[in-house]
């Protein structure tokens, strides 16, 4: 039996998984409540700074991530036995949101 | 009175289980493996099921009571209301009766190879382990081997090679052990795709232990322990690892 | 003696509602569909905010129809699932021995538990 590369994706799956466990509650929140700090001026204050663009992208892949891991679990779970496909589909479509995600904070 | 609905095969007869209702005398002190006893001796001698202590320690008596896993020695009759079910452990093959077919278990648990494989070459004198090593994998070894997890694992179910809780939380054990050299090869087995990584950590496992072994956080440790190893691998391959 | 041993079958309907933990556990896995969701819908406002202040208020106003209120109290009640969830396991992957004791359960999973809450409550009052 040979090592498995599942730490890949495992790794950004755990770090999404607790980032989503601690941020996304609250974010939630905010966009339920709308206080001031989600205006335009203060939202496009953040993407355009070069750190808050890197913050947005990362929350966003790793939250992305990790529901994808999870999809694919679930799929296999429910009897869907394409695990490979299933896999492949996913992370893909994760990587090309994030993509997409990329290139609007480059836009602002 | 209080009546038990046994699964029933046989495989030179039967083309499939099927379930026989016995009844039995209840009593307060009683074990759904006392009830089993009493069917065999008083009631239907063919009825086949494994047991030995009676108390918990060797793990021969594990079956599905009422579809859940437990030991039947220490499932208490008065605990049950109504008729009780009780059918061979989940995800193994019936042999006859309450018997399953343990060949896999058996062979997986020794792929880990649960043993202690020397650190070094074996000088003169004991092995010398301070109480906070030996609390460092104690709770690991508590393992009776009565594969109670194995059918309570719905990932154990879908997926046949995946290795299960027991061998990954034995192969733990003993990676944890101070005394141990062991760590390298079997990572080859828990840290492959049949081991820790088709578990998806439903934590079922954990719940029908009935020694608390916890299985399902060794694994999960053993996931983080190989993740860590395996980006140090690929990213700082010039890194030795001594473990 | 012959030997025929019998194969269960097994199917997801089956194993699922077995017992109640299995449902809790895809309940728990189910929650990333809503985080997902709701990340994508976030994705689509960034895109709003890169167009500009009317694209942006547009957004806004998108959020606060019915339907979107209605999945945002649904994606915040899953996704505090998942939060409640992870927490509670996280003492069983990282468990801390300090001598021949291990630090209790509740006080891992309760640190992550003052961190959320303090995180949470330093958002919100920076937002406000």
């Amino acid at each position: 039996m040979a090592r498995s590369n599942k730490p890949i994706v495992w790794g950004p799956f755990a770090a999404g998984g607790t980032l989503t466990a601690f941020l996304t509650p609250v974010l939630v929140l905010l966009m339920l409540l709308q206080p001031s700090g989600v205006s335009y001026e203060s939202m496009h204050a953040l993407a355009a700074h070069w750190a808050g663009k890197m913050v947005l992208a990362a929350v966003i892949f790793l939250s992305l991530w990790s529901a994808a891991h999870r999809m694919r679990i679930t799929a296999y779970d429910l009897g869907l036995r394409a695990d490979a496909l299933v896999a492949a589909l996913l992370y893909a479509a994760t990587l090309a949101c994030t993509g997409a995600a990329i290139y609007h904070l480059l836009r602002i | 009175m209080i009546q038990l609905e046994v699964l029933r095969y046989n495989p030179e007869t039967d083309q499939e289980p099927r379930f026989q209702r016995y009844e039995v005398p209840f009593r307060d002190d009683w074990v759904v493996l006392d009830a089993l006893n009493h069917v065999k001796e008083e009631l239907d001698p063919t009825l086949s099921y494994r047991w030995s202590c009676h108390m918990a320690v060797c793990g021969s008596c594990g079956m599905m009571i009422n579809g859940e896993p437990k030991l039947a020695c220490k499932a208490f009759l008065r605990d049950y209301p109504g008729v009780i079910r009780v059918e061979p452990l989940r995800h193994f093959p019936v042999e006859r009766d309450l018997v399953t077919v343990i060949d896999d278990f058996v062979a997986k648990l020794a792929r880990v190879k649960p043993w202690l494989v020397p650190k070094e070459a074996p000088g003169t004198g004991e092995y010398r382990q301070t109480p906070a090593q030996l609390k460092r994998y104690k709770q690991f070894s508590l393992c009776i081997n009565c594969m109670l997890c194995y059918a309570a694992c719905p990932e154990y179910g879908l997926i046949p090679e995946y290795l299960g809780p027991a061998a990954i939380a034995l192969a733990h054990r003993w990676n944890r052990d101070s005394r141990d050299g062991g760590r390298e090869s079997r990572q080859e087995e828990i840290a492959a795709k049949e081991g820790a990584w088709e578990c998806t950590f439903v934590g079922a496992c954990s719940d029908v232990c009935p020694e608390h072994v916890d299985p399902a956080g060794a694994i999960q440790q053993v996931k983080i322990e190989s993740t860590i190893d395996w980006y140090q691998a690929h990213l700082t391959p010039w890194l030795k690892n001594e473990k | 003696m012959s030997r025929r041993p019998y194969v269960r079958p097994i199917s997801a309907r089956e194993w699922i509602f077995r017992h109640p933990r299995y449902v809790r556990y895809m309940v728990r896995e189910f929650s990333c569909l809503f985080i997902a969701g709701w990340t994508l819908l976030m994705v689509w406002g960034l895109k709003q905010l890169a167009d500009g202040p009317a694209a942006w208020a547009a957004f806004l106003e998108l959020l606060k129809t019915p339907a979107s209120v209605a999945f945002h109290g649904v994606t915040l009640a899953f996704a505090a699932y998942h939060s409640v969830t992870w927490f509670n396991l996280t003492p069983k992957a990282l468990p801390l021995q300090v001598g021949e004791r291990f630090v209790p359960d509740w006080v891992i999973a309760g640190a992550h538990y003052a961190a959320w809450a303090a995180l949470s409550l330093i958002i919100l009052v920076w937002t406000l």
